[in-house]
């Protein structure tokens, strides 16, 4: 467990008031023209924004508002999330502040009935989750934003009007000294649940809402409770509704009480009735303080597709889940990490517009993914008939008793990223591999040496394709070394990296060509990869697998890569 | 394999009566429990989708919903 420390030169992230500032684009005589806006300085618009600049394009970021989340919001920050923050230069602060857990445990009236890990293996550089407030999240986010020159951001600049042609999009601004038109190229509407953008185009999001009602109390107190998920059905506190407990940094915890769909949204605000509901969880001689409190109600639902024309939906904008499970903000991060690298290729004239389809392609499949998850979760947390219920509480009751029943008990199937198994942009495997990473797989972790220094495999991947070659004893020939060089200057770059074995047997592959290498001291990475020497796999600049051989053929090589850019 | 539904139950009056003492002095709510509980090992016990699946169908047959759940469309 880390994080629960206050560093005092902390910043407020939730007090700071981010200054409107007047463009000069504010008095221009034409509309300035600008190759991306991203709308939306939240998570998924700052990581969005933050991923194309440090790409090299040149983004102006959009947010109506002058302040970041109010109210802790998001908390459960998922594994590969963390690893899209590492590439994105801000993990290790994420991590370092935050609280790492793996476990969850699941209660059903007076009595624990299931426990799960989210990570029962070592050797990965990142924990399942951590838990950090939103207002923390999108602080670091934008201070590694502001470290970036090409990235601009305006804060209350509200998007009110917007015409898109073949060639761009022209949007209406509003702000505090009214209104300016600005154009460019492509879009990312990263503007929320209730998108205006999404307005704008007449388009909607749809699906099911939930007859139930949920109150977040976020406290702030002492306590020795576990950094874990604990999740209760029917407690002797909170009869025959759920109860979720949860650790975030600085002392503060998240509490989610079910209500029902009869409860008062506005009277289950005030602390006269919070107060009650946190004492019988607590005891009533535990002092805490309300840090925040909110009542909700949730859909699962999404648009048709995110991509419209030269609009591209991500996050909130284009799907919403319920919160069991942590896929909101984290599959709003993986769409702005999917959409980014395909998004730069097609700027930058390397790639078609089609390849922006593909960005449709995966991510509706995966927000089907996230939904269909966050459904199942919900359908058991709030029984949507009698029979349902009677289901529910059969399986809770059995779950003590029965292995199988356990399985059944689902209190949120919580975020893993999607595999884009059928992905325009995967060339089928050819030749035989078994394990999980097969081409759509996101790129597992394991730990690697350096230099002989201890790293991680995914801190060397990504931003860029790259080509991965395990090398057994025997080393490399001289014209693979020359095959990896010129793909590392192709008009899409392939950035080699060479797999060695533990040493002393890779020694003798140590001296080859000048190309970066790693050892796999632990023999992990080949483990998870199911490589033998020669194996190569092509890897995306968001890390998902996109093809794999056992021998490295240039040809080959050249041909995936075409069609992972829409180029074939 | 398909789902059998020919007989299968060697003492089938045994069984028939087994199922109904299984309620006896039961609340409806309480039966709904056991009969929830009932159909999980049951299901468990074949373990094969399929003919989980079929047997749903099967039982399900015929019946015009009557009912409503507690989800509505959602739009945004």
């Amino acid at each position: 467990m880390s994080g629960g420390t206050r560093a005092a030169a902390e910043v407020d992230y939730q007090g700071l008031v981010l200054d409107y500032v007047r463009s000069p684009d504010q008095d221009a005589a034409r509309p300035a023209r600008h190759p991306v806006i991203v709308a939306g300085a939240g998570p998924v618009g700052l990581a969005a924004a933050i991923d194309l600049a440090q790409q090299g394009v040149p983004v102006v970021l959009l947010d109506d508002d002058d302040r970041l989340s109010t109210g802790s919001r998001a908390i459960c920050f998922a594994k590969r999330t963390l690893e899209v923050f590492d590439r994105l230069g801000c993990g290790q602060r994420m991590v370092d502040k935050g609280v790492t857990w793996n476990r969850g445990k699941v209660f059903f009236r007076d009595a624990p009935v299931y426990a799960f890990d989210l990570l029962p293996e070592s050797g990965h550089r990142r924990p399942a989750f951590i838990n950090l407030q939103q207002y923390y999240v999108e602080g670091y986010l934008l201070d590694r934003a502001r470290a970036l020159p090409n990235l601009e951001i305006r804060w209350k600049n509200r998007v009110t009007a917007l015409t898109q042609s073949a060639d761009g999009v022209e949007l209406g601004i509003e702000t505090p000294e009214g209104e300016y038109r600005l154009r460019c190229d492509w879009l990312v509407a990263a503007d929320g649940a209730r998108s205006p953008i999404r307005g704008l185009l007449g388009q909607q999001s749809q699906g099911r809402s939930f007859r139930d009602r949920f109150l977040i109390a976020d406290v702030r107190m002492e306590a020795d409770f576990p950094a874990e998920r604990w999740f209760w059905f029917d407690p002797p506190f909170h009869p025959n509704q759920s109860v979720l407990l949860h650790q975030q940094p600085d002392g503060v915890w998240r509490i989610d009480f079910q209500l029902g769909w009869d409860a008062d949204p506005v009277a289950e605000r005030q602390p006269d009735r919070v107060i009650p509901r946190v004492q019988a969880l607590l005891g009533r001689e535990t002092r805490f303080d309300l840090e925040w409190v909110s009542v909700y109600t949730f859909a699962c639902l999404r648009m048709e597709r995110f991509r419209h024309g030269r609009v591209l939906f991500a996050g909130d904008s284009a799907h919403g889940v319920s919160p069991f499970g942590a896929r909101g903000a984290n599959s709003g991060v993986q769409d702005a990490e999917n959409l980014a690298w395909k998004l730069r290729l097609v700027v930058q004239g390397k790639a078609p517009e089609a390849l922006l389809d593909s960005y449709d392609a995966e991510r509706v499949f995966a927000a089907d993914e996230n939904i269909l998850n966050s459904t199942r979760a919900t359908d058991f947390i709030t029984p949507k008939n009698e029979a349902s219920r009677a289901f529910r509480d059969a399986t809770l009751e059995l779950a003590k008793e029965c292995g199988f029943a356990r399985r059944l008990v689902n209190s949120g199937r919580l975020s893993t990223p999607s595999t884009y198994r059928g992905s325009p942009l995967n060339t089928p495997d050819r030749d035989d591999f078994v394990g999980v990473m097969v081409p759509g797989a996101p790129a597992a972790d394991a730990p690697v040496l350096i230099g002989g220094r201890d790293d991680w495999f995914l801190a060397q991947a990504g931003g860029d394709f790259t080509g991965v070659l395990f090398l057994g004893a025997e080393g490399m020939a001289e014209e693979t070394a020359a095959a990896l060089s010129a793909l590392a200057r192709g008009a899409v770059p392939v950035r080699p990296l060479l797999v060695l074995e533990p040493a002393p047997a890779g020694a003798a592959a140590r001296e080859a060509g000048g190309i970066p290498a790693l050892e796999d001291a632990s023999g992990l990475l080949a483990a998870r990869y199911d490589a033998r020497p020669g194996t190569f796999y092509l890897l995306r600049p968001d890390q998902h697998v996109c093809a794999r051989w056992r021998r490295f053929e240039p040809d080959l090589v050249r041909a995936a890569l075409a069609r992972a850019t829409a180029n074939a | 394999m398909p789902l059998n539904t020919e007989p299968n139950i060697a003492a089938a009056d045994d069984f028939y009566e087994a199922l109904v003492e299984l309620h006896r002095d039961l609340t409806p709510e309480q039966s709904r429990l056991v009969n929830a509980k009932l159909i999980l090992l049951l299901a468990n016990h074949i373990g094969d989708l399929a003919v989980l699946r079929e047997a749903m169908a099967t039982a399900r047959a015929g019946i015009t919903p009557a009912g409503s759940d507690a989800i509505l469309q959602a739009k945004a």
